[in-house]
């Protein structure tokens, strides 16, 4: 264990404490709301570099974007609940530095803010396409904020051609939106299937199969070399010489986790913010959750990029600067709307696992996953039931018996709840 | 604006005054409801949305999606006969004073 326990005592904030959480999304937000749960009566400040005061990322890809939900619904909180919970929120200024020796944190506007206890909770951000594709042209939009979405929306009013690059869940999502529009997508992915980081060879093919059955073309196995055009895209070469038009492009090409505040602080970086099992950087006074956080475990380094990890991992630091001492227990879970399919993952599947189909009787399916005879993940798509039965046999750490759960007319017993 | 009375696990009630139009789960977020977690943010893929309503009000707000109904059967805290997913209720002048109830898991 890097810190000893006088370190915990000494960082244990009292009444008089201060803590300055950096970043204003779900896990900064989650941390506040956390911290108050557990009766920390101190200063909470919660510095965001956005405009906007927390809101839900999930639905810019999917309701959001479709206009399905209106802006105001996609913030976390009412506005008046920060001031009922006495959290001090700037918004729309950026910390660009930590004074570590001091315990200060310096904001881009010039204010500077002393705490006893700092939290990192700056998210991720999405990666953009080299210069030497994307060649300057206007009409090229990554995914990750609001002002992302607002800048994305009159572009697709035109409707007209959409090349996706990189089909990832977000790639994919936007896909699905844009052919609800009445868009003609395309999608170049890389990798020789789409999701091949993130979801099983079985779920990727059925996902794929969607999208192709409502008329998106793939490009798999290709990467784009250039993109086309004078000042605006009108185009993509392809590494194998295919020509696509496009008027838009959207690059969904995965995110990094934002870590220029803490790698200039000379905290520990190994993909995100290196912190223990409890959320606690090599800086006994500095803390990280959500997106930018690498949570050190005994099965080896974990870094995740949901709502779930979000919310779990903020809980966690709140709870630790407390005092509680607990360690990460991470219960990955993720969701993905497209079209009329909602997909549904509890666990951590991995290339080489054993996959289980149970088809129902209708649409849904899920995909069951058996690594050296224990279930470790399950994927339902459309198929609710199967997906909440194998999340809890992930959480009570039981294994369903793999001819069960490959003859949809047996029934599965969830173990019950602990 | 009604008033929603959130009957919280350990007994304590919660009034919050509610905008029509939204949902239980985002009027419960609002004033951070224990036991409200809703993870997903309302897409009916998470189930820790949970409430009890009384029945009147569920014959009243009518029938519920088979996703939803699916959901239900196995959420956290076992399902009830007036158990719904709260993102999935619209907050309207039929529920206010209503008793809404966070199961205890
Ligand atoms: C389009 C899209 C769709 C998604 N869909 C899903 C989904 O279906 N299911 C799911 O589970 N997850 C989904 N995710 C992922 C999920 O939204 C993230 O995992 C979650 O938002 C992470 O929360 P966070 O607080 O860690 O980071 P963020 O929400 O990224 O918040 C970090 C904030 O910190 C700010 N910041 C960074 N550096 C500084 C600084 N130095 N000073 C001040 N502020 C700073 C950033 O501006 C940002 O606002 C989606 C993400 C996107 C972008
Ligand atoms: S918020 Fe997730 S199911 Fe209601």
């Amino acid at each position: 264990m890097p810190h000893d326990i006088d370190h915990l005592v000494a960082a244990r904030p009292g009444n008089e404490s201060s803590i300055v959480i950096v970043g204003a999304g779900q896990a900064g937000l989650s941390t506040a709301e956390k911290l108050r749960a557990n009766g920390f009566v101190g200063s909470i400040t919660l510095v965001g570099e956005e405009p906007d005061a927390p809101y839900q990322r999930p639905p810019l890809s999917k309701a959001y974007l479709l206009g399905e939900l209106e802006r105001a619904r996609l913030k976390l909180k009412a506005e008046d609940w920060y001031a009922r919970n006495r959290i001090a929120l700037r918004l729309g200024t950026r910390v660009a530095s930590i004074d570590r020796a001091r315990r200060r944190v310096c904001l881009a506007d010039g204010a500077i803010l002393a705490y006893d206890c700092l939290v990192l909770a700056t998210g991720a951000i999405a990666r953009k396409l080299p210069q030497a594709i994307s060649r300057g042209l206007a009409g090229i939009f990554t995914i990750r904020t609001l002002a992302d979405i607002d800048a994305l929306r009159p572009a697709l009013e035109k409707r007209g051609k959409l090349l996706v690059i990189g089909g990832g869940y977000i790639g994919l999502e936007i896909a699905a939106v844009a052919r609800g529009l009445g868009m003609t997508v395309d999608v170049v992915e890389a990798a020789e299937r789409p999701l091949a980081r993130v979801a099983s060879a079985e779920t990727a093919a059925s996902v794929e199969a969607l999208h192709r059955s409502r008329g998106v073309t793939f490009h798999v196995g290709k990467a784009v070399s250039e993109l086309l055009g004078a000042d605006r895209v009108a185009g993509a070469r392809l590494g194998d010489g295919t020509i696509i038009a496009a008027d838009v492009v959207v690059a969904g090409i995965g995110g990094m986790p934002e870590t220029a505040l803490a790698a200039g602080a000379g905290l520990a970086i190994d993909n995100g913010i290196a912190v223990d099992a409890y959320g606690r950087s090599d800086d006994p006074f500095i803390w990280a959750a959500g997106d930018c956080a690498n949570f050190s475990l005994s099965g080896g380094g974990l870094r995740m990029e949901s709502v779930g990890n979000a919310i779990d991992s903020a809980d966690l630091v709140a709870r630790n600067i407390m005092g509680a001492r607990q360690p990460y227990r991470p219960k990955p879970w993720f969701w993905s709307d497209q079209f009329d399919l909602k997909l549904q993952i509890a666990g951590l599947s991995r290339p080489g696992d054993t996959v289980v189909v149970r088809q129902g009787a209708g649409p849904g399916r899920s995909h069951w996953y058996y690594r050296e005879g224990r279930l470790v993940a399950v994927d339902g798509l459309n198929a609710p039931r199967d997906y909440l039965v194998g999340k809890r046999f992930l959480a009570a750490s039981a294994s369903p018996d793999p001819v069960l759960v490959a003859d949809p007319m047996q029934a599965l017993e969830a173990p019950a709840n602990n | 604006m009604p008033t929603i009375r959130f009957l919280l696990a350990d007994g304590a009630e919660l009034a919050v005054e509610a905008q029509n139009g939204r949902t239980l789960m985002e009027t419960a977020l609002e004033s951070s409801v224990p036991g409200i977690i809703a993870e997903c943010n309302g897409s009916a893929a998470c189930a820790t949305c949970h409430v009890v309503l009384p029945e009147e009000i569920m014959v009243a707000l009518g029938p519920i999606s088979e996703h939803e109904n699916d959901m239900l059967d196995f959420a956290e805290a076992p399902r009830e006969s007036g158990s719904r997913l709260s993102c999935q209720v619209r907050v309207s002048d039929m529920l206010d004073n209503v008793s809404v109830r966070i199961p205890s898991a």
